[in-house]
């Protein structure tokens, strides 16, 4: 029994190559807890963020700036009242959020955070990737059509008709991305995503920068699908409340709605983890060939530590500015609590083992997590795009666009 | 990697296949029976991956799962009408149907038990590693002309969908 | 039991045969009819694919573009009951019985 589970850490891959079943059940259990915590950190982020964006300050009354607020909200869906329409199918119903969520969380056993973490490696997880993404249009197609409503009828005709659509779009920016793996010695690209990483790893230039502007644009053409097929601003015209009174899930109530929600941000970390390993290099730290050596990687090996001290410091900055009256002691402590615990994670990063294990998923993290804010500011800043437009954009933009960059790529690889 | 239950799995899958493809012929409601036809899609994708073929798998669900039962759900939304379901749904000749499709399977299992010497009890090495390269090189080497070909199928059923949609030509 | 070979699957691929074609000979609904034809085209590249385990690649290429087919023929055969539909508000394949309206 010990030996099964040792036997795994001395091995070099993944859990799923390893065929170490219960290595796997751990790191999906890690993932499900990582991303709870990133949904709901994502729903503090984006209050606060818009809120700033729009000169305002956004939660602050819940807890210290608002912290606890994810937690309030959770709880209020919780304790909501499950309302199906009268004439609504049950089974269908029930089964839609199902199976947006479960599509949603599929994804992540083939995101590689590291080498060898990833649950694991399917030499055709890019095609795994895509095709749960595809399978997530199922769940809203039946969650318009089961609530037996016209509005969410039409939300979901809309949202299904705009994520297929894009889906083509990228398609084609994946495979121009793909085409990119295969310039090395051997000639044979590779459909695995830690393979990508590794190829980039070997041709020793981030995707995104190769061929210049060919990956620029393939990455932006994947960075616009991607925010249309999550249904997110400037993109969001099915569940944008004063078009369709929230699409497709408007008759879903309480904790229902919740799993919608949990989708849409799990299925945006997800798009945006397919987004960092292919073009943004996965969790290689940035300039590994140009800043390389010994001083350089312990610079770089100490940038995770540095940056939970700072979250620190600005957490011991808003205790010090919070106001000085008695009701706001408790708050004034919870933040103090909050900064304490950021600054204490701060020096564990800093301590050498778990220092060089820690490296990967940091980078992958930070990555994904600016790709994240990226979402919140599209979100704070474009105007909607109306329906047709938007098709517009998907078919006679995208597409051709998509086929150029794949044609022109093909030429620049074999030609250089 | 060893595969791992084999049999516990193919049974599974295989049930779960033809389980689900009774649910879409005896459903009342088209929707159900397109859901139906989902979950059958699916079985059929892990009954492809047991056969070690992982690139027909990942087409299987993006193409058929995702795709062709995405426009049949949009169809269905768009011709269902309620008293489609109250009626009568199967046909006046529905036991003559089945006496014929069972005999024609009977036909089907006794040829496949008494050929079972036929089939070579080998299975080709095909390393899961390289199959979509090797799909690929096939596919672009010796089944050029049907690629193109398919290419320009695809084309002529774009076109005959749009036209066929359309309200005025 | 004995160990998963090809006949197993072949016999797989027979159930969804028949269950296709008793879709096809039965139902009065077109689209439950456009559904039991994808059956039987499942059905097939079952069949393809597990023989192409023993005798080679040419199989899952033939699924591949099987796959293909099924689609076009999907998206043009919708069409023509949207069409159909437009016009006689039916769905049901024994009022389909004009050659022209």
């Amino acid at each position: 029994m010990l030996d099964y589970i040792t036997s795994y850490l001395k091995s070099d891959t993944t859990p799923g190559q390893a065929g170490n079943l219960l290595w796997a059940l751990v790191y999906i259990m890690l993932i499900f807890l990582g991303l709870s915590v990133a949904v709901i950190a994502m729903n503090w982020l984006e209050r606060k963020i818009l809120a700033h964006m729009q000169v305002r300050l956004g939660p602050m009354r819940v807890g210290p700036h608002g912290l606890l607020q994810p937690i309030a909200d959770a709880l209020k869906l919780l304790i909501k009242e499950d309302i199906m329409p009268a004439e609504a199918d049950p089974v269908v119903f029930w089964m839609a959020p199902i199976i947006v969520v479960i599509t949603a969380f599929t994804v992540f056993i083939v995101v590689p955070f590291g080498p060898t973490h990833a649950v694991t490696d399917m030499n055709i997880g890019v095609l795994f990737m895509l095709g749960v993404s595809s399978l997530s249009v199922l769940g809203i197609v039946m969650a318009g059509w089961a609530s037996n409503s016209h509005y969410p009828l039409m939300g979901a005709l809309r949202s299904s008709a705009q994520m297929v659509s894009y889906e083509i779009a990228m398609g084609l920016a994946v495979v121009s991305a793909v085409l990119m793996t295969s310039l090395n010695k051997t000639g044979t690209g590779t459909l695995s995503m830690i393979g990508i990483v590794q190829a980039q790893q070997e041709q020793q230039v981030w995707f995104v920068f190769k061929f210049f502007p060919l990956g620029l644009i393939a990455f932006g053409i994947f960075a616009i699908a991607m925010v249309a097929e999550t249904n997110r601003a400037p993109f969001d015209l099915p569940e944008a409340e004063s078009e369709l009174t929230a699409g497709f899930h408007t008759e879903y109530s309480g904790f229902r709605w919740s799993l919608f929600f949990l989708a849409e941000y799990s299925a945006m970390i997800a798009v945006s983890s397919i987004a960092v390993t292919l073009w943004l290099g996965g969790w290689m730290r940035p300039f590994p060939t140009w800043l390389s050596g010994e001083t350089w990687d312990l610079v770089f090996s100490l940038i995770p530590g540095l940056t939970f001290i700072l979250l620190a410091a600005i957490a011991f900055l808003g205790v010090i500015r919070m106001p000085k009256h008695q009701y706001f002691r408790v708050q004034t402590a919870g933040l103090a609590g909050f900064g304490a615990v950021l600054g204490l994670i701060g020096l564990i990063l800093f301590v050498p083992p778990v220092r060089d294990r820690i490296q990967d998923i940091f980078w992958f993290s930070a990555k994904v997590a600016l790709s994240m804010y990226m979402y919140i500011w599209y979100r704070g800043t474009f105007p909607r795009y109306r329906f047709d437009q938007l098709m517009k954009v998907g078919w006679k933009v995208l597409l051709p666009l998509g086929i150029g960059v794949l044609i022109l790529t093909a030429v620049a690889g074999v030609w250089f | 990697m060893a595969p791992v239950a084999t049999t516990f799995f193919f049974y599974f899958l295989s049930a779960l296949t033809v389980l689900t493809g009774v649910l879409v012929i005896t459903r009342k409601n088209p929707v159900h029976s397109a859901l139906a036809l989902i979950m059958t899609l699916l079985g059929q994708a892990g009954l492809y991956l047991m056969l070690y073929a992982p690139f027909v798998a990942g087409v299987q669900v993006i193409l058929y799962a995702g795709g062709i039962m995405v426009l049949f759900l949009f169809v269905i939304m768009l011709v269902n009408i309620e008293r489609s379901q109250k009626e009568e749904q199967f046909n006046q000749q529905w036991i003559v149907g089945i006496v014929a499709a069972l005999a024609l399977g009977g036909v089907f299992v006794w040829v496949f038990a008494r050929s079972t010497a036929l089939f070579p009890n080998r299975a080709i090495s095909m390393p899961e590693q390289s199959n979509t390269q090797q799909v690929a090189v096939m596919l672009y080497g010796n089944y050029m002309f049907a690629f193109e070909i398919a290419s320009l199928l695809l084309l002529v059923a774009i076109i005959g969908a749009v036209v066929m949609a359309k309200k005025r030509i | 039991m004995a160990p998963i070979g090809t006949v197993h699957y072949l016999i797989v691929a027979a159930a969804l045969f028949v269950l296709g074609v008793i879709g096809v000979l039965t139902r009065r609904n077109v689209v439950i009819v456009l559904m039991s034809i994808e059956l039987i085209l499942n059905a097939v590249n079952l069949n393809l694919v597990a023989f192409s385990r023993i005798w080679g690649l040419h199989g899952q290429v033939f699924a591949i573009f099987v796959i293909t087919d099924a689609a076009a023929e999907a998206a043009v055969g919708l069409g023509i009951l949207i069409a159909f539909f437009r016009n006689k508000e039916t769905v049901n394949v024994d009022e389909i019985d004009l050659l022209k309206w």
